[in-house]
């Protein structure tokens, strides 16, 4: 406290910035060049310049957070916990239960991780590792390009094209296979509809594939050429390298990138409003069922939402959406942080 | 220091960058249980010809060997041979230290594991002898759970060399093995290095000539690829029989 006060009364510049660390750079540097004042001043500029845009974003996330909040009052007031328990949701007769949107927006985006993961690892694994190097580069631009096409062109191929498809031959195949296991069978059982959760997860995993894939290249692709010889040089091979040293060593990267699918399939609307059905009934476990999901449930109904309650309850939704969210981006944070306890301590 | 027997030969062995010739018809056999030095300015394909020997460079499309590469009599260059068998009787260090991002324990049990089933007792005594014998075992017995990161340099490097001994590998490869470290761990891996001799077969590639000079029993000097002069260390450091290699001892050149 003492240094900036000094400062204070010396340069005028610097008296502007509160920041001690600051404070003491502008004395070094006035020490040491010539240039005086004048600079200075801009670096203190440019210091609130790029503060100014961080604090931006935090307070429009604020301002989001607050707007939707006192949007949603009306339902939370009336409503309170109900709305999160109960699964009928009944506009005329203004009753509102988020379950079902809940369900499918969880169900359908879990899906889609599920294939797209272990997709996207062999995506990588075959660009990093085993793919010709001519054709590394035309293979890795072809799978960005799938996160270049419009989601509503994902939802009008996959209920256009896709789903009639699945209907006659993919269904079908799962209810005879999966569907004959013990429990698990139940998931995939019921009529071959096309469209339904099933068919909305596995839209949204071919839209986050390339998310997924790239990131997971890249963060591959970084491990040192040296890190992955010792493995070589030991006598692994190629799955064994990636699999235990590869993986491990770039684990922040792949959960970053299976954090970047799931967000975007958590809040994708358009694709899978198309192929989900979008029915608040929810009569069995499978997901051949038609369902709903929050983005869907305010697509659908933004629009003829009377004021009241309706917008209100539309507007929990997204809060819900929100919150769901940020849950899940607490988990992968504390995913990272056991990942690094199991690979031991660093004292 | 007469035992001579030979383990490592190339005979008429050439290997290439793509374009580049790099390694120029080498003809020579490396002796079983002693250290044998390869020294030579930057770019003269020591560390190439300790990579084949392993056959690190089969990672790389446009690098190619040929020739034969006998290991033990057998000519390693063939097709049929099993690659991850063979790495497992060849060990490597590098340049740096590489330890894996896993415990201490798990660094070493990771390639035994690889060739070998045991059990957890087994797997203990090993990676315990192992640590030993790259003197580490006191610095670490005690946190073994940590991470093989969070050791220094010195250490890593040490702990590269107990994963690469953990295999019980014929023939160990030290690439430059402490150009990346201070002088008391370079002291620590020169002093392990000797300790290990009886055991294994050692290949090293070094910058530092009084570092061969000091661990190795016989030593190659290699120019644009090519194999100049191999003989006892003794015999290279004292009377070298070739002009190129006595200037390049004296400093005069490289």
């Amino acid at each position: 406290m003492k240094v900036v006060l000094e400062r204070d009364t010396t340069v005028s510049g610097a008296a502007l910035a509160p920041d001690f660390s600051l404070v003491l750079d502008n004395q070094t540097r006035s020490a040491s060049s010539m240039s005086g004042g004048k600079r200075d001043l801009g670096d203190v500029a440019f210091t609130w310049l790029v503060r100014g845009v961080a604090v931006f974003v935090l307070l429009v996330l604020l301002g989001i957070i607050v707007a939707l909040v006192l949007a949603s009052l009306p339902t939370i007031k009336t409503l309170g916990v109900s709305f999160l328990t109960t699964a009928e949701w009944n506009p005329p007769m203004n009753r509102y239960g988020a379950l079902i949107p809940i369900y499918g927006t969880l169900v359908t985006s879990l899906i889609a991780l599920v294939i797209a993961v272990p997709v996207s690892f062999g995506i990588a694994l075959f660009l990093t590792e085993l793919s010709p190097v001519w054709l590394r580069r035309p293979l890795g631009t072809a799978i960005e390009l799938l996160a270049a096409i419009p989601s509503i062109v994902y939802g009008m191929w996959g209920l256009l094209i896709f789903a009639p498809i699945f209907a006659e031959y993919g269904q079908p195949f799962i209810a005879a296979t999966l569907g004959k296991i013990p429990y698990i069978g139940l998931l995939f059982s019921g009529p071959a509809l096309g469209i339904g959760l099933l068919t909305a997860g596995i839209i949204l995993a071919i839209m986050i594939i390339p998310f997924i894939a790239s990131v997971m290249r890249d963060v591959f692709a970084i491990t040192p050429p040296m890190l992955k010889e010792s493995a070589y040089g030991l006598g692994c091979t190629t799955w064994e390298v990636v699999w235990n040293v590869v993986l491990p060593h770039s684990k922040v990267g792949v959960v970053g990138g299976v954090m970047l699918g799931l967000g975007r399939a958590l809040g994708e609307t358009m694709a899978v409003t198309f192929v989900i059905g979008n029915t608040n009934f929810l009569s069995s476990p499978s997901l051949f069922m038609p369902g709903n999901s929050i983005t869907s449930a305010v697509a659908n109904e933004f629009a003829e939402a009377s004021t009241g309650l309706h917008t209100s309850a539309l507007m929990e939704l997204s809060l819900l959406l929100f919150v769901i969210t940020l849950i899940v981006l607490v988990i992968s944070k504390k995913l990272l942080a056991r990942l690094s306890r199991n690979e031991g301590e660093r004292s | 220091m007469n035992n001579f027997i030979p383990q490592i030969e190339f005979k008429n062995f050439n290997f290439h960058y793509g374009k580049y010739h790099a390694l120029k018809s080498i003809n020579q056999s490396l002796p079983k249980h002693k250290v044998t030095a390869f020294i030579g300015p930057s770019g003269c394909g020591k560390s190439t010809l300790l990579r084949t020997i392993n056959r690190m460079y089969d990672l790389y499309p446009d690098q190619r060997a040929d020739g034969e590469l006998l290991l033990d009599g057998n000519n390693i260059l063939s097709p049929s041979v099993d690659l991850n068998v063979l790495r497992s009787k060849v060990g490597m260090v590098f340049q740096k230290p590489t330890p894996f991002p896993m415990s201490i324990y798990d660094n070493i049990a990771f390639g035994v594991r690889l060739h070998e089933n045991m059990g957890k007792a087994d797997m203990d005594e090993r990676v315990e002898w192992a640590l030993r014998k790259a003197a580490l075992w006191d610095e670490v017995k005690d946190k073994l759970n940590k991470s093989g990161m969070s050791l220094s340099g010195g250490q890593q490097q040490r702990l590269c060399i107990a994963r690469g001994v953990a295999v019980k590998p014929e023939v160990l490869l030290l690439d430059e093995p402490t150009s990346a470290l201070d002088p008391i761990s370079t002291m620590r891996i020169e002093e392990l290095i000797n300790e290990l001799q009886p055991e294994f077969t050692i290949v090293i590639v070094t910058h530092n000539m009084q570092q061969a000079a000091r661990i190795s029993d016989y030593t190659a000097y290699m120019y644009l690829g090519e194999l100049i002069e191999f003989g006892e260390t003794d015999q290279i450091f004292v009377k070298p029989s070739k002009k190129q290699t006595e200037d390049y001892i004296t400093g005069r050149f490289g």
